[in-house]
């Protein structure tokens, strides 16, 4: 058996002692990206394989936020992809506007950085006052930095660039306060989302929302997995709601029983269609 | 038999070049996919797909999340995204933390690639200004692969080729028409 087999199963057993010991299913994770991780937290641990996690994962609670803080690692930046933005801003929300009261649900939020350039997005457009918008993650600790709004002031220039290639209209530094090296958000923006912990591997719809936006979430997903995601965003969102996938992602392997239809294929920018989802 | 089922491109500074070197002496029919990662901005139009295809008597195309491995296809990682090969040999992106300070890193998908290929593998790491690849080459190496190096003397930069070396040492150091031609001696029945 080689080096590759032998880590499979190492893997394999791993992930079962995570599920059967704290419910955290990542067994239908893509392979690669899951053994890259799990690699990660062997390091991180210090430990010598990946079959020597398997007994603090069982035995030792407090193992399991650094668990999960490896294995659901969040990468975000402010208006990444700024033409996605841009569409969202010139496509959607016209008609979004047409509703007194609106609710978006971004699924995988990790630690907030899209969910404040859409309430920013809102409140340009004039939308934010009536909106709800619900950010979750399966990662606490990410959400709890989701939550507090700060970031590093490093990144703010190209995010400035971005928003502004978006369509952005004032300073990006207008909807926050900097100092010490760090931005914080408005408070005003904050006032407009709801944190919460939601596994899409898991849980069920927790209501109905006009807009879904889940942008590379799913590229960590196997097709099971995927579709699953899919049917709950589906049910989430009520008749001629969008759904807002990463640049890189798809429905072409679902497209004919998913029951979305392509409004922007550059931005994967989808919408439900009549049919119900097979 | 052939003694490889898939070929890994890495580079970065000065790779475009370097890319067209090799690629054009690839014939049609190659019996085995390429795929390369080549460190491009994350922002902006991707105009490498293009670049390469005019010159390549392969297809030439970005790698799709979930699409299957394909023999005879060339294949580049998206701006912005790891590209990682599946067990099953289909393709699967992510956008975990840079490596080496980038993404696409060379190392993300050779590591993936020597999981799935195992020793028929050929991993080939070519100009570049930074140390990305020596880890993913010594992946590919140490599952029985073959690991290919531009030479040093020849790159337009030559940190990248030196740091593959310095982690492989047994890797073949080739100027690009020879790696082009190892290639396809490594993929004749």
């Amino acid at each position: 058996m080689n080096e590759a087999e032998l880590l499979d199963i190492e893997v394999t057993l791993f992930l079962e002692a995570l599920y059967r010991r704290h419910g955290y299913d990542f067994r239908n994770y893509a392979k690669a990206s899951i053994r890259r991780r799990v690699a990660g937290l062997t390091s991180l641990a210090g430990v010598g394989s990946v079959a020597e996690l398997i007994p603090r994962t069982l035995r030792d609670a407090s193992f399991l936020p650094e668990i999960l803080a490896q294995l659901s690692v969040p990468v975000t930046d402010m208006f990444r992809d700024a033409p996605v933005f841009q569409a969202l801003r010139q496509q959607v929300l016209p008609i979004l506007a047409s509703w007194p009261r609106l609710k978006i649900w971004q699924a995988g939020c990790a630690t907030g950085e899209e969910v404040y350039s859409l309430a920013i997005l809102l409140e340009e457009e004039g939308l934010l006052e009536r909106t709800l918008i619900y950010a979750t993650d399966i990662n606490d600790l990410a959400l709890k930095k989701a939550e507090d709004g700060i970031f590093p002031l490093a990144g703010l220039d190209d995010a400035q660039k971005r928003h502004r290639e978006s369509g952005g209209r004032r300073p990006l530094a207008e909807y926050g306060v900097s100092g010490h090296g760090y931005f914080r958000l408005d408070q005003r923006l904050r006032e407009h989302i709801v944190f919460a912990h939601h596994n899409l591997v898991c849980d069920g719809v927790f209501c109905e929302v006009h807009l879904v936006l889940c942008r590379n979430v799913m590229i960590y997903f196997d097709r099971e997995l995927q579709a699953r995601a899919l049917r709950l965003f589906h049910e989430s969102l009520g008749r001629g709601g969008f759904l807002c996938l990463g640049t890189r992602e798809s429905l072409r392997h679902f497209e004919s029983d998913s029951g979305f239809a392509v409004v922007d294929r550059e931005n994967r920018i989808f919408r439900r269609g009549e049919e119900k989802a097979a | 038999m052939s003694a490889i089922d898939a070929v890994v491109i890495g580079c970065s500074a000065g790779g475009l070049e370097a890319l067209q070197q090799v690629l054009r002496l690839f014939p049609a029919g190659l019996g085995v996919p390429v795929v390369i990662v080549s460190h491009t901005a994350p922002d902006g139009i991707y105009l490498l797909p293009q670049l390469l295809g005019r010159i390549c008597a392969l297809p030439v195309a970005e790698a799709e999340e979930g699409e299957p491995v394909l023999a005879g296809h060339v294949y580049l990682a998206s701006p912005n995204y790891h590209l990682l090969i599946e067990p099953d040999r289909r393709f699967a992106l992510s956008t975990d933390p840079k490596v080496c300070n980038v993404r696409p890193a060379i190392d993300v998908l050779f590591v993936s690639a020597a999981d799935a290929f195992r020793g028929r593998l050929a991993g080939i790491v070519l100009t570049g200004a930074n140390a990305d690849g020596a880890r993913g080459l010594r992946a590919v190496a140490e599952a029985g692969g073959f690991g290919l190096v531009q030479d040093p003397l020849t790159a337009f930069a030559d940190a990248m080729p030196r740091a593959a070396i310095a982690s492989v040492p047994t890797a073949k150091v080739l100027p690009l028409p020879a790696i082009a031609g190892e290639v396809i001696a490594l993929c004749r029945p």
